[in-house]
């Protein structure tokens, strides 16, 4: 497997003398799946189990269920709370081991969990949320028992309608191990590392202040793991995140909070955000609540006051302004890679070959239907186009100017699954940014109240101290871990089933996509 | 630089509970009494709020749900007790056009006069029908202007009614010429027409007046109803019926904008008030019914016409048709037939019905129409349910004929603010400093149907009909 670090990119060969490099040992994380159940009492469960009083306790229904929702323990009398999260209702009916039918006294039933409707909404539905929480827990998609469709939302558009036209036989019996996975970031052959991370997809920014240290070090540490790459969001670059400098993107964002040149020269990536899928047009948004005297001091802000970042750059009105900028962080920083991070506007893919004239390494478009933070709601859903469209006009773009191998194209916004991470690609991204997704593996119902007050009440998108302490550092990196590893298995299976060797061959393969609502007949079109 | 516009506001908060969309509920008999979801759990202490709530009840007007849906206290509940749902009540609020997160979020900003904010991403579907179905352009690395959100650069939501002057006349001693007939401007593309039969309430006619002059915008009141105070006459327009007598000579030379409903001798009447008044603009209010569009088409090419109001339904769609064209759609078919028949800068295309939020504002200009009309959202910013209650006889849950005075000037004078505020987001995301630019550019905005033919269309084939 490819794998990036300082040493095998000789970097100190490779880049002049006075490079500065982070000097702070960087410590290492296992990539190992092991389970991080719920951090909460109650699982919310899609089915639940109805024990009436008709129950003799004779403890058949223990022995039946193969799912051990039954739980009696040595000593007790009575049952305990049923492991609802672990029944998957009805459909068991078929495997014999039903516990309803089998019941001598007739006392169990089993029901849809009306909370269930309550939970989730049309991009992340009950199913995509529960399925995500069960990959954070064990590593794995959910056994096809439990039902969840895992593989897309109910918004009834864009990722949600395409399907992949996986062939009766694929092309090539291809093992796990003959898949890769990995992709490069550097296309530019311009001298600087040649990163290539093992999986196509990293963190998204989320600074310091829109989510806590907990959550943003456990992103660090899962993207070592995985060997790929968290990012800092605006909020400045913490102290605690140095032992994971090798694996870090710092933002220049419009705000400028926290940007200085040691801190640009801490990191292998430089990312420029120009603007955010969350909301387009706009500039950062961190209401005064949350900025706590932590985030304050990082930022060098005043204390409690919203902190709303201005848009655009106030330096750049042209591309060749852009270019100023990337000419100063590649002075700054000399063995840096670049990425811009831009909207979805009418023009993004003439954004796009602008920005890889300017110099830049990675144009990382992020569409307008993401996002984790605060945002205005008329900004979520009204400005810029969907990511959908946006990857295929880039891409399209980016190869008739003769451009495309020399820039990695990343897409972001509304990346919920390794079904969505492979229908990026497909249409022509190189990888993905998640960020949501990591965020509901981290506990996240998509409340969306992480914008004011203390922040999320799930202690996720917080500074609040007590609230942060809802979660440790260690539980949040292994889900993520977890995470990934399922996200990669099901990425892998998705491959196969294709017949593709690497996730690179499967770059702008649109013909292995089909739509639900077209006719899928290009020649009858023609 | 003109003075900047400002609307003065302060938080007006509801008379009733908050009607959320969740609700926990207890789920079985067992509760160990550990006060975790009180103590602990609730981070927004809405179980403490709910005791007091009901310890200081009176009457049980309405029941407190006001949970964040977090899940927190659910899931934390020592005994698994409890269960959250969709509170039935917050469902049954509106129709499918007016949702009840559309009544929830006016609400908001008619509480709050502020812009709502959440976090966690976008929530619902991918595009939809009318309105949610197009997208406005942004502009980042190459754009116009700086950032005119936060005070940076002025943005200029003013708009002008009435016939420009197509060219400058200037007198002997080169100072431009007046123009020769009035021009209206009000500092935001938005006018308070009138009521609809369901909730016409004359008492609320004071308020509504009251609403234009803090804002600095025009309402458009029944002559028949109108109370007969002169006070706020140049924030008044008086709408003509078919059947209704112009107002007094009088009373007409202290306005500034006049309507005539639409009908055969539209054109005599206007001419008959010019005479009053020449420098009144008349605005000619055009129901679109299926011969609507081409009514107002046709009215566009009159030289006596100046302003043309065209209304929908309150849903945006076509009246009386039973497959009806969207109010975007008319709108962008009125607009672009001005144009091609060269009248379109001689006109000022006002459109209303189906307005519901601030986006739409914005995207019925940018199909065309030169400002908006509302009044459904003013009364949804009084905590109407819209129940459909209002008929004689039946009780109003919002007792909108009980509105306090500064109750409702506020909390209308609020939402006005608030999306005020929403539309120089979105015109400060696409880059645009003047709402009259705004008209018709549609260079600024993506349709679902272009995006789709776009993308999926090549590669897909032909898009099944819905």
């Amino acid at each position: 497997m490819a794998s990036f670090s300082a040493q095998e990119n000789r970097i100190n060969e490779i880049l002049p003398e006075n490079t500065l490099k982070t000097l702070v040992p960087q410590e290492q994380v296992e990539r190992v799946v092991r389970p991080a159940p719920s951090r909460y009492r109650n699982e919310i469960a899609k089915y639940i189990v109805h024990r009436n009083l008709n129950c003799k306790l004779c403890g058949k229904c223990v022995k039946v269920c193969s799912y051990n929702v039954h739980v009696l323990k040595p000593g007790y009398k009575y049952f305990a709370e049923p492991k609802n999260h672990l029944c998957i209702g009805p459909s068991c009916e078929k495997s014999g081991h039903f516990c309803v039918s089998q019941c001598p006294q007739k006392a169990l039933q089993v029901t849809e969990n009306p909370m269930y409707k309550a939970l989730g909404d049309y991009r992340w539905t009950a199913d995509l949320i529960l399925a995500t929480w069960k990959m954070a827990e064990t590593g794995e998609v959910p056994p096809k028992e439990y039902d969840y469709n895992y593989q897309c939302g109910n918004s009834g558009g864009g990722f949600d309608k395409l399907r992949f036209k996986f062939p009766d036989k694929p092309r090539a019996q291809l093992d796990e191990s003959q898949i890769d996975t990995s992709i490069s970031l550097n296309k530019r052959n311009d001298g600087r590392p040649e990163i290539k991370i093992d999986v196509p997809w990293y963190g998204g920014g989320m600074s310091f202040g829109s989510v806590s240290n907990v959550t943003q070090l456990s992103k660090a540490r899962a993207a070592v793991a995985w060997n790929t790459f968290t990012c800092t969001g605006e909020g400045g670059y913490m102290e605690r995140m140095r032992p994971y400098d090798d694996h870090v993107i710092t933002q220049v964002a419009t705000g400028l909070f926290g940007v200085r040149e040691e801190t640009i020269q801490r990191v292998p990536i430089v990312e420029f955000k120009y603007a955010q899928g969350a909301k387009p047009g706009l500039g950062g948004h961190l209401l005064g609540d949350k900025n706590t005297p932590a985030v304050a001091k990082m930022r060098e802000a005043v204390l409690g006051i919203s902190l709303f970042s201005p848009f655009p750059f106030h330096s750049v009105y042209s591309i060749e302004d852009h270019q100023k900028h990337i000419d100063w962080i590649k002075h700054v920083n000399r063995r840096a890679l670049i990425s811009t991070k831009v909207s979805t506007p009418t023009d993004v893919d003439m954004v796009a070959v602008g920005s890889y004239s300017a110099g830049t390494h990675i144009v990382h478009i992020d569409g307008g239907y993401g996002g984790t933070g605060a945002a205005p709601d008329i900004a979520k859903k009204n400005i810029a186009m969907p990511i959908e469209y946006a990857i295929g006009k880039v891409h399209k773009f980016l190869s008739d100017e003769g451009v495309r191998d020399k820039v990695t194209l990343i897409s972001s916004g509304g990346i919920r699954s390794a079904h969505d991470v492979a229908k990026a690609i497909a249409l022509g991204a190189d990888g993905v940014v998640i960020g949501t997704s990591e965020m509901v593996a981290l506990g996240c119902v998509r409340c969306s109240r992480c914008e004011s007050g203390r922040g999320c009440p799930r202690g996720i998108a917080t500074t609040d101290p007590e609230l942060s302490a809802k979660m440790s550092i260690e539980w949040g990196t292994q889900r993520l871990i977890n995470l990934y590893s399922a996200w990669r298995k099901e990425l892998v299976r998705i491959l196969q089933q294709l017949g593709l060797r690497s996730v690179h061959d499967l770059r702008g393969r649109t013909d292995l996509l089909m739509h639900l609502d077209y006719t899928n007949d290009m020649g009858a079109k023609k | 630089m003109p003075e900047k516009y400002h609307i003065k506001t302060q938080p007006v908060p509801p008379r009733r509970p908050r009607l959320g969309k969740y609700g926990v509920v207890d789920w079985r008999e067992d509760c160990a009494r550990c006060h975790n979801c009180v103590k602990k759990a609730c981070v927004y202490d809405r179980y403490r709020q709910e005791a007091d709530y009901i310890r200081n009840l009176k009457d049980v007007d309405a029941l407190f749900f006001d949970c964040m849906g977090c899940f927190s206290c659910v899931q934390d509940c020592t005994k698994g007790l409890l269960c959250m749902s969709i509170n039935p009540e917050y469902m049954k609020m509106g129709n499918s056009y007016w949702t009840p997160d559309i009544i929830k979020t006016t609400w908001l900003q008619a509480e709050t006069a502020k812009i709502p904010v959440s976090g966690a991403g976008y929530r619902g579907p991918f595009s939809g029908k009318g309105f949610d179905s197009m997208w406005t352009d942004m502009s980042e690395i190459v754009r116009p202007t700086r950032d005119g959100i936060h005070g940076r650069e002025y943005i200029s939501t003013s708009v002008d009614i009435g016939r420009k002057p197509s060219y400058l006349t200037f007198n002997g001693d080169a100072v431009p010429a007046a123009a020769k007939q009035g021009l209206v401007s009000i500092p935001m593309p938005l006018i308070i027409d009138l009521t609809s039969p369901a909730h016409t309430l004359p008492q609320l006619n004071p308020l509504i007046i009251q609403t234009a002059v803090n804002t600095g915008l025009i309402a458009i009141i029944d002559s028949r109803q109108w109370d007969g105070k002169e006070d706020n006459l140049e924030n008044i327009a008086f709408y003509i019926g078919p059947d209704s007598p112009v107002v007094a000579k009088e009373t007409l030379k202290k306005t500034r904008l006049i309507e005539l409903a639409d009908n055969i001798n539209v054109i005599d009447r206007i001419s008959q008030i010019k005479k009053i008044h020449p420098d009144i603009v008349i605005a000619i209010r055009v129901e679109l019914t299926a011969a609507g569009v081409e009514r107002a088409i046709k009215l566009g090419g009159l030289e006596e016409v100046e302003v043309i109001h065209v209304v929908s339904d309150a849903n945006g769609n076509e009246l009386g048709e039973a497959k009806p064209r969207f109010i975007k759609d008319m709108v962008r078919q009125i607009h672009t037939a001005l144009i091609e028949n060269g009248h379109r800068d001689e006109i000022t295309l006002m459109a209303g019905g189906g307005i519901a939020l601030p986006e739409h504002m914005a995207k019925a200009i940018i199909c065309g129409a030169d400002l908006i009309t509302i009044n459904l959202p003013l009364m949804i910013s009084m905590e109407c349910h819209l129940c459909n209650s209002c008929k004689p006889g039946m009780t109003c849950p919002a007792k909108l004929e009980k509105i306090d005075f500064n109750y409702g000037v506020g909390r209308m004078t609020n939402l006005i603010a608030a999306w005020h505020d929403q539309l120089i987001e979105v015109m400060g995301a696409m880059g645009m400093r003047e709402a009259r630019r705004l008209r018709g550019d549609v260079g600024r905005a993506m349709f679902f149907e272009n995006l789709e033919e776009d993308t999926f269309g090549k590669l897909f084939g032909t898009r099944k009909q819905d």
